[in-house]
């Protein structure tokens, strides 16, 4: 009798389980117009009204814009901070429910998101819009192509410099390196006297690769590591190794913060932000603080200046025009969205406004080229951006072009090899081998 | 009421939304993730079954056996760090001055979130400015210990916030099992002329032995698949150096995409687990004291 019971129990259980499982999958996807009959838009991005006020006051002028052209339309937003976003965008893609529209970053992170069929390509978006067609800055856009299909819109453009603080330069009558054996000068005479000459957030990784990064392109030519990613060349090429070795010596110098590899990037910029590290190796993400941001003191602000990352003696690299950098985050629309056209539309407008108003109302440099006489903007962005014009190549960041395994590897390895527990020969060997695992 | 509880089917009826509930959220996901472990699965596109490709490669990965190696002994950390506890207890349950208040500090860790504890000392531990530095420097050491960004001592440097975390959780449970036992025990036992450390030892030890039990078995589970502070202070680095099983899983599964493979760990982390409880209840396994 008992028993009985027992299996009616289970066998109840199991059916309200299903139950509840059926009512999961089926109860998301379902609602597509709202209330008043307006097509619904998702967009999820990453620029909450907290951290990213500027990036955040921007897109919403843009929705309201936009809404107001397109009465049948209603954007919804989703708004979450960076980590998280990145997070929730896995989970959402796991159970196919991405929104309309949101955000990606390119190479190695769009790719299994087009692999597994997510996304919709964005040629025509592109090809279709005559103010779009020439906007972007070359070579930008193709970051997000798989197979010869665009299938991002970037909007943030980034490249990196060494910024300095001019007064701690000018107290040690120190001048700006234009070759490594000046830096290293430089360093020592920081060094000697106390001061930290640079400050990286190597626990992070990604932060002490720039150093990495820079000193493979001055020493093993611009495309070098970019050939590496493409399996044209190999990661335990000399060239690399002897940058790894460059790192190593100035980490045996006394180069860089006490403790880098447990500093977190944000740790590492106090540093520089309270004057005391001489130097900062960091990208133009970083700008509005040295030049247009309320929450930054003028006086700190005036005593900041740029250099590009000097050239090496004998390397291939010889051009100081060549930069690490790469896109920040772009649109992706969703493959399985029932607003599929609105949302492109969408996005088009999304990326020339965004063109238009970021720069000024953001400090953020955008991935489409601006007209600088027209606008007034602090010096260092007109320096920069016409630096961008005469750019000679901007190889994109390591990390962001390889898949995501061999990235994550390469963080952990970078922020060994800042904290000396591997050799350069062992740093470069475990990436070779990822890497040929991966190419087979 | 007495004919409401002897129906089986109302009894069943009770218990099932806890049952559903338990069910969905924890046993569920349990053998779901035993079979995403058996899968090649970027987390994002269609899964690919390997068999048992990805258990084969766990046992076979070092870095596994390191951060399994590195949770093992952070249990014993902590178990260790409960004698500590233990005799604080004793000590605040003793009736001095202050008890009340003490408890109170001891406590506080466990309000913060553990992120918010981990952002305190990251800045304790800053090498350069921080607080442990500035006062060796203070006291004369000329080169202070780089703590966390040194891969010899990293993992160790963590244990502290991790056992400081946890006391006022520890010691509170102590002292309200001690507070439980008779007045009149050791009443009779000051009479027969015992001391207060024999006391201690004799008549208040034996009789809170299952809390300990519990206690031990608590701090090492919970060591074993620690994360919090550990994600946030080191991230597991530098160079793996204090990595531990979770964290390992993590890095896996969200930083690699390679969710497979970070289901494989996670079912490898629960059967130690479950095998480690297992043995200390082996261990521990004796007769509960009664008077």
């Amino acid at each position: 009798m008992f028993k009985k019971k027992t299996v009616a129990m289970i066998i109840s259980v199991i059916m309200l389980v299903s139950l509840a499982l059926a009512g999961c999958s089926s109860s998301s996807s379902t609602e597509e117009k709202s209330a008043d009959g307006k097509k619904v838009i998702k967009f999820m991005h990453l620029w909450p009204e907290g951290s990213s006020n500027a990036q955040f006051s921007i897109v919403k002028d843009i929705i309201g814009e936009y809404e107001k052209e397109h009465k049948d339309i209603k954007i919804e937003t989703e708004i979450l901070n960076p980590d998280q976003y990145r997070e929730k965008l896995k989970v959402l893609a796991s159970s196919n429910e991405l929104p309309d529209i949101g955000m990606t970053w390119s190479d190695g992170f769009i790719k299994p998101y087009v692999d597994g069929g997510m996304l919709a390509p964005l040629d025509d978006v592109v090809n279709k819009n005559p103010d779009l067609k020439d906007a972007f800055i070359p070579g930008v856009k193709e970051s997000y192509a798989v197979d010869g299909k665009t299938y991002g819109l970037p909007l943030e453009l980034n490249i990196s410099y060494v910024f300095y603080n001019k007064e701690i330069f000018k107290k040690y009558n120190l001048e700006v390196p234009k070759t490594f054996e000046e830096y290293k000068k430089v360093v020592k005479t920081l060094a000697d006297n106390g001061v930290v000459p640079a400050t990286v957030g190597a626990k992070d990784g990604w932060p002490a690769s720039f150093w990495f990064m820079y000193l493979a392109d001055r020493i093993g030519g611009p495309t070098i590591l970019t050939d590496v990613i493409h399996g044209k060349a190999k990661m335990d090429d000399p060239a690399i190794v002897k940058a790894a070795q460059e790192v190593q010596n100035l980490v045996d110098m006394g180069g860089f913060v006490k403790g880098a590899s447990a500093l977190s990037n944000d740790d590492a910029k106090g540093y520089f932000m309270n004057e005391k590290a001489a130097m900062f190796l960091t990208a133009t993400w970083e700008l509005p603080n040295y030049t247009t941001s309320p929450d930054v003191k003028q006086e700190f602000k005036d005593k900041i200046g740029y250099f590009k990352f000097p050239t090496y003696e004998g390397g291939k690299g010889t051009d100081i025009n060549s930069y690490v950098g790469g896109p920040g985050v772009g649109l992706f629309v969703a493959k399985d969205s029932k607003v599929q056209k609105e949302a492109k539309d969408f996005v088009g407008y999304l990326v020339k406004r965004w063109g238009e108003k970021s720069v000024t109302d953001a400090g953020v440099i955008p991935a489409t080229k601006v007209d600088t006489s027209k606008l007034k903007l602090a010096p260092m962005y007109i320096d920069i951006l016409k630096d961008l014009s005469e750019a000679s190549n901007v190889t994109t960041y390591f990390d962001t072009q390889s898949s995501p395994a061999v990235s994550e590897l390469h963080h952990d390895l970078v922020t060994a090899l800042f904290g000396k527990q591997i050799t350069p020969k062992d740093f470069v060997k475990q990436q070779a081998d990822a890497l040929a695992k991966e190419q087979k | 009421m007495k004919n409401v509880m002897s129906n089986k089917f109302v009894i069943t009826l009770y218990v099932l939304p806890a049952l559903i509930l338990i069910l969905l959220l924890i046993y569920i996901p349990i053998v779901l993730t035993g079979y995403y472990g058996l899968m090649d699965w970027n987390g994002i596109g269609k899964m690919k079954f390997i068999g048992l490709d990805n258990y084969i490669e766990l046992v076979k990965d070092k870095l596994f056996w390191q951060s399994t190696w590195h949770s093992l002994l952070l249990g014993l950390f902590s178990t260790v760090s409960l004698v500590g506890y233990l005799i604080l207890s004793l000590i605040l349950a003793s009736k001095i001055k202050g008890a009340n208040f003490l408890r109170k500090i001891y406590l506080i860790p466990m309000l913060l979130s553990s992120v918010a504890i981990g952002q305190l000392w990251a800045k304790i531990f800053d090498p350069t400015n921080g607080m442990i530095n500035r006062l060796l420097i203070i006291f004369g050491v000329d080169n202070p210990p780089v703590w966390l960004a040194d891969s010899k001592i990293a993992l160790y440097a963590l244990f502290f916030p991790i056992v400081w975390q946890y006391a006022g959780f520890y010691i509170i449970i102590f002292y309200a099992a001690l507070k439980n036992v008779p007045e009149e025990l050791i009443e009779a036992a000051k009479i027969d002329g015992a001391t207060s450390i024999q006391i201690a030892y004799k008549i208040k030890l034996p009789l809170i032995a299952g809390v300990i039990k519990v206690m031990v078995i608590l701090a090492i589970v919970g060591s074993l698949k620690y994360f919090d502070l550990i994600f946030v202070l080191t991230g597991g680095g530098p160079n793996h150096a204090s990595e531990v099983m979770a964290s390992y899983m993590y890095s896996e599964a969200f930083s690699k995409y390679n969710f497979g493979y970070g289901s494989a760990i996670g079912f490898g982390l629960l059967i130690i687990c479950l095998v480690m409880t297992w043995l200390i209840q082996k261990l521990l396994s004796s007769k509960e004291v009664e008077f």
